[in-house]
């Protein structure tokens, strides 16, 4: 969701990693023009940097909006017969976009770039097929962090287990009455989706023969919404949501001592809670079992090729360079401030800790390793469906602070999005 | 009682205008004709172009897509997945059977039934104020009810929605300083309460203006007169001012009606702020979570085609009804 927003605080002095394997680009047929809808920031740096060494192959980025309105602007926009050759594509949209034919495979163009990712990246970008339609940009991977200070204060240590967080978010109310461990938000379903993974919640999956299965009421979604309703009906997480003036002040004020939040939390906290510099750590992400070593993802994207362009050839390579070439990978971090999918743009010198975290030197090393243990998300074609279904059931089940509401909303917010595939006519069944 | 002396000044003033105008057919028939027949349509050309292409044309599309509906076939992915096909009313019946809907007009209403009466009332008694002889500053204190109505309405909603959080909000500073209790502005009832003050607050300005424009309008010979029979300055506001822009009052009315099914950028705005919006809480929030958010492009035109059928049937029977509450009036 927020992937884009990410890291702000890497900016640093990079040295340009040279080294391209671009240059002898020698089949293409004069000079093509290719454009690039993105809603990351400063984009359009990292594609000057291709225009000058491809001057056959000129990109250009124009700058959207992103979750939801990218992904409706782009389905008209190919009914229109006009899409952009190069796209920016949240994971999650991703079957979305195939489903309304936006995308283009290709696999011809990319399939050995399949070693520069780990297996759950490039697993979201071929949706489990033969077919590839993106290369993986950024990995989102979920983390705790929590306020060193607070926790130092208040006696709390960091939990290992969702058992051990229920035990810290009791610890933290009766230790500081005005405060909170974190919130549940009915308003991010990403986090939560997120957080089902983590516990083997698979939404969406596709059979081999043909067939859509919706598991959103999966016992792994269902024991992460039975303990956060259970914690909020309990009153010691609070029901606010997040992204609201007064989150910040909850964060800035340390009336929450923790949030648990992706790789690119630095670049909120920046700005969300900017008092707080060099007082927050990150830890791993509580397990379901004490031993295990598993986290789910809240954002990341890919750059895909839509089905419109006449230069599918050019723009795939191009995707492939932006988001595997040691220099496109550090121009990524230094100027849209991603995390990169790629495996050698998570380890090197092309990341610097975040000044934010100046108190934690090895962030970076800590989030290679929480990324490699991200599950595989698992996206159906009605995301934003079961969004909605999510936002609006635990939106009434947190401000009632009830833990069955939480459960019932999970059902209904399963049968809205089975309901919603089967009236468009999809080959489904409920898991 | 007062109608008589209305007409009397009117064609004083409008007599002569009249007369003018009059003259000119009667030297017409005189010139050859013959060339100047199609003018009339020349003239229309302009708007009737630009009046089928942003208006005709699109209704038609929109009801077009309204008809059809998208046909997935087997898991819907890559080339040729999906097709459009024709739908029929089957659209149209899912949004008559959606609940969801249903619910979000009744929210409108209600949100109406508080906006509509104090936002017209304000207007009305401001321009009364306004139009009193003894208002000192009178221009400035227009000025400023209405500056209000300059601010972009989703810059106002969230301004309002700072104010609305009790962690942000300088008034809930007060109310916590003074022990006193502190309400949940986005909380059940206490949420229509909330967009209708902004809406209040934005639109009294604007209808203000309108109704105190008419009243400049009106010659000062009647409160003269009136002044003259003994009438205080409350007795002509009650019995000649209201009464003389009553059509201005009918007509901020419709505007306020249309305004209030179409609310959108309050509840939108503040919805991040909260868990009790619902993301279908208006109609046209229903119509957006549909077209923008699941791309369902055909069963958003239903809606909007039956959300503009509906305001259509609302303000053509509003017009009959007040048509013949201000002809009765007359005789």
């Amino acid at each position: 969701m927020l992937a884009g927003a990410a890291a702000l605080g890497l900016t640093s002095t990079l040295a340009a990693c040279g080294g391209s394997d671009d240059k002898d680009s020698g089949d293409s047929s004069g000079p093509v023009k290719l454009t690039y809808w993105s809603w990351a920031p400063n984009m359009e740096k990292v594609a000057a940097i291709w225009n000058k060494k491809n001057p056959d192959i000129t990109v250009t980025v124009s700058k959207q909006a992103s979750g939801a309105e990218i992904v409706s602007k782009l389905i008209t926009a190919k009914k229109a017969g006009n899409a952009p050759d190069l796209i920016q594509a949240e994971y999650q949209s991703l079957p979305t976009l195939v489903s309304n034919d936006v995308l283009a495979d290709i696999s011809q163009y990319v399939k050995d770039a399949k070693s520069e990712f780990a297996e759950g990246a490039w697993k979201m970008v071929t949706l489990g097929t033969d077919a590839v339609y993106g290369v993986p940009q950024d990995s989102a991977p979920l983390m705790f962090y929590y306020r060193e200070d607070l926790f130092k204060q208040h006696g709390l240590s960091v939990p290992k287990t969702w058992t051990e967080f229920a035990e810290v978010a009791r610890a933290a109310k009766k230790a500081a009455p005005d405060a909170y461990l974190t919130t549940f938000s009915s308003n991010d379903p990403g986090l939560f989706a997120g957080l089902a993974q983590q516990a083997g919640g698979q939404w969406w999956t596709v059979d081999g023969g043909g067939k859509w299965t919706v598991g959103i009421d999966d016992a792994g979604t269902q024991q992460v919404a039975e303990f956060w309703g259970g914690l909020v009906q309990e009153g010691v997480i609070d029901n606010q949501p997040m992204y609201t003036p007064a989150w910040n002040q909850a964060l800035n004020k340390g009336t929450h001592l923790a949030w648990i939040s992706a790789v690119w939390a630095p670049g909120v906290l920046v700005s969300s809670a900017p008092d707080t510099k060099g007082k927050w750590r990150m830890a791993p992400l509580p397990q379901w079992k004490s031993g295990d070593n598993v986290t789910g993802s809240w954002g990341g994207s890919s750059t895909g090729v839509s089905s419109d362009s006449k230069h599918a050839e050019a723009a795939a390579k191009f995707a492939r360079w932006i988001n595997t070439d040691p220099e496109a990978l550090a121009a990524l971090v230094k100027y849209p401030a991603v995390y990169p999918a790629a495996t050698k743009g998570q380890s090197g010198d092309i990341l610097t800790t975040p000044e934010f975290f100046s108190n934690q030197a090895d962030f970076y090393t800590t989030a290679a390793e929480i990324a490699a243990t991200a599950a595989p998300s698992a996206w159906g074609p009605n995301v934003q469906t079961a969004y909605t279904a999510f936002q609006d059931g635990f939106g009434s089940a947190t401000k009632a602070k009830k833990e069955a509401q939480f459960l019932s909303a999970l059902s209904t917010m399963q049968s809205k999005t089975f309901d919603d595939m089967k009236k468009q006519g999809f080959e489904v069944t409920e898991a | 009682m007062t109608s008589a002396p209305l007409k009397g000044s009117d064609r004083v003033e409008v007599g002569p205008l009249a007369d003018g105008t009059g003259t000119a057919p009667s030297v017409r028939p005189s010139s050859p004709r013959r060339r100047g027949r199609s003018a009339p349509y020349w003239f229309l050309a302009p708007t009737l172009t630009l009046f089928a292409a942003f208006t005709v044309i699109p209704i038609g599309y929109a009801v077009w897509l309204s008809l059809h509906k998208v046909q997935v076939k087997g898991i819907g992915l890559g080339k040729g997945a999906r097709a459009e096909v024709w739908n029929g009313f089957g659209n149209y019946a899912d949004v008559l059977n959606n609940s969801e809907f249903g619910h979000s007009v009744l929210r409108a209403f209600g949100y109406g039934l508080i906006v509509i009466p104090t936002m017209l009332g304000l207007a009305l008694v401001f321009a009364l104020m306004l139009d009193t002889p003894k208002a000192r500053s009178a221009s400035f204190a227009r000025l400023m009810i209405f500056l209000p109505y300059a601010v972009p309405g989703i810059i106002a909603a969230l301004m309002w929605g700072f104010l609305y959080l009790p962690a942000v909000s300088p008034f809930y500073y007060l109310l916590d300083k003074f022990g006193l209790p502190e309400p949940d502005l986005f909380n059940g009832g206490n949420l229509y309460l909330s967009f209708a003050n902004i809406a209040v607050w934005g639109g009294t300005g604007f209808n203000m203006i309108v109704i105190y424009t008419a009243l400049r309008a009106i010659p000062q010979e009647i409160y003269e007169a009136a002044r003259i029979d003994g009438a205080s300055d409350l007795r002509i506001a009650l019995s000649i001012k209201i009464p003389i822009v009553m059509p201005s009052l009918v007509l901020t009315f419709f505007f306020s009606v249309i305004a209030t099914l179409q609310v959108f950028t309050e509840p939108m705005a503040l919805k991040p702020l909260t868990n009790n919006l619902q993301s279908t809480w208006s109609p046209l929030m229903a119509i957006y979570d549909s077209a923008f958010l699941k791309s369902d492009i055909y069963g958003a035109s239903a809606t909007a085609v039956v959300l503009a059928l509906a305001t259509f049937v609302l303000s053509f029977t509003l017009l009959r009804i007040s048509d013949r509450y201000t002809r009765e009036d007359r005789a």
